[in-house]
């Protein structure tokens, strides 16, 4: 039998019949283990995906086996490759099109920075038109590389507070990206 | 071989257009000629058409900006399939008045070729069907692979002139 793991519970308090916690901790757990990524791949990073959807590296289990390729049903978005200058409009538009609360990662020395295609063509970063939460550093990375990252999108998922998206803080940050 | 068949279309180009081929030479065994933008097509129609040259194929157009000459080269590369021979012929044009007549006449496939040679160098195919940007955003206001622009892309920050001992 293999071992199965189960989530521990949030903190809180307990007692016969009872447990008591805050919906932040209940969501946040919840949210984090039932992510729905949106792959946006687009090049060499985006076969690293591959191989990490595949059963060696198995990226279900970490709820996510579920693809959207609808960017109105999905919770976040991993760009996986180099923009193209002309590519920025539709990346921008995928990420508008998704509902809050959303997030992006972006996988890999192009979608980071532009990589080794510093040229006129290329994007620099996609952080130059759309808030990136983690950055997954390799050239491509490794399946491992992007799990990893994958995990720090669900830390911050776990512990975000219910409250953030609508802070005055969280909307000048998308305001300076133009997005209102 | 090669010499041979090159020296007959020289002959050929001579006897049909004169003067209007300016220089002939033979990098790497490839001959290259030159003409300018009054015959260019008539020039590609001969080519094409006459039964000893027979380059029924255009390999590609392209271009080159030479800012020492204030000029840009329009390059055609066509290819002869059942000889197995090639030709590359190239007119200059002054950097500020590039515009030369489309091939989009004699080959279809000179439509996209154009396209990207107007896109990247702005050259203007006269007469074209549809000229405008193929490979770059329409956003982007400049031919960028003429050389006062740069390549480098100008928001790149964490390339720093230090690291890379400049």
């Amino acid at each position: 039998m293999s071992d199965i793991k189960i989530v521990d519970a949030p903190a809180g308090i307990e007692g016969s019949g009872f447990f008591a916690t805050s919906f932040d901790k209940v969501i946040g757990l919840a949210r984090s283990h039932s992510l729905w990524p949106l792959p946006f791949a687009t090049s060499c990073c985006g076969i690293e995906f591959m191989a990490t959807m595949g059963s060696h590296y198995d990226f279900g289990r970490f709820g996510s086996e579920r693809l959207s390729f609808s960017p109105r049903q999905a919770d976040l978005l991993m760009v996986m490759g180099t923009i193209a200058k002309k590519m920025s409009p539709v990346l921008k538009q995928v990420y508008l099109q998704m509902a809050e609360p959303r997030w992006v990662m972006a996988v890999g020395a192009c979608a980071s920075s532009g990589g080794i295609f510093d040229t006129y063509s290329v994007l620099q970063g996609i952080d130059e038109i759309i808030p990136v939460d983690v950055y997954v550093p390799g050239c491509p990375p490794r399946p491992e590389a992007i799990l990893d990252g994958f995990g720090k999108i669900q830390e911050l998922v776990r512990n975000e507070s219910g409250r953030r998206r609508d802070s005055p803080e969280y909307k000048e940050m998308l305001a300076s990206y133009g997005i209102l | 071989m090669t010499e041979e068949t090159n020296h007959n279309l020289t002959n050929l180009l001579s006897e049909r257009f004169g003067e209007k081929i300016k220089s002939v030479d033979e990098p790497y065994g490839l001959l290259t000629i030159e003409t300018t933008k009054d015959v260019i097509i008539s020039v590609l129609q001969f080519l094409k058409e006459d039964s000893q040259a027979a380059f029924n194929f255009l390999t590609d157009i392209t271009a080159v900006h030479y800012p020492e000459k204030r000029a840009i080269a329009v390059v055609y590369h066509l290819y002869n399939m059942v000889g197995r021979v090639r030709i590359r012929v190239k007119v200059f044009l002054h950097e500020q008045q590039p515009d030369i007549p489309t091939a989009t006449s004699l080959w279809n496939g000179a439509n996209w070729m154009e396209r990207e040679t107007y896109d990247l160098f702005g050259v203007k195919f006269e007469g074209h069907p549809d000229l405008r940007r193929i490979l770059n955003m329409d956003e982007l206001n400049v031919h960028p692979m003429l050389k006062q622009y740069p390549l480098e892309d100008p928001n790149r920050v964490d390339k720093k002139d230090e690291y890379f001992g400049r």
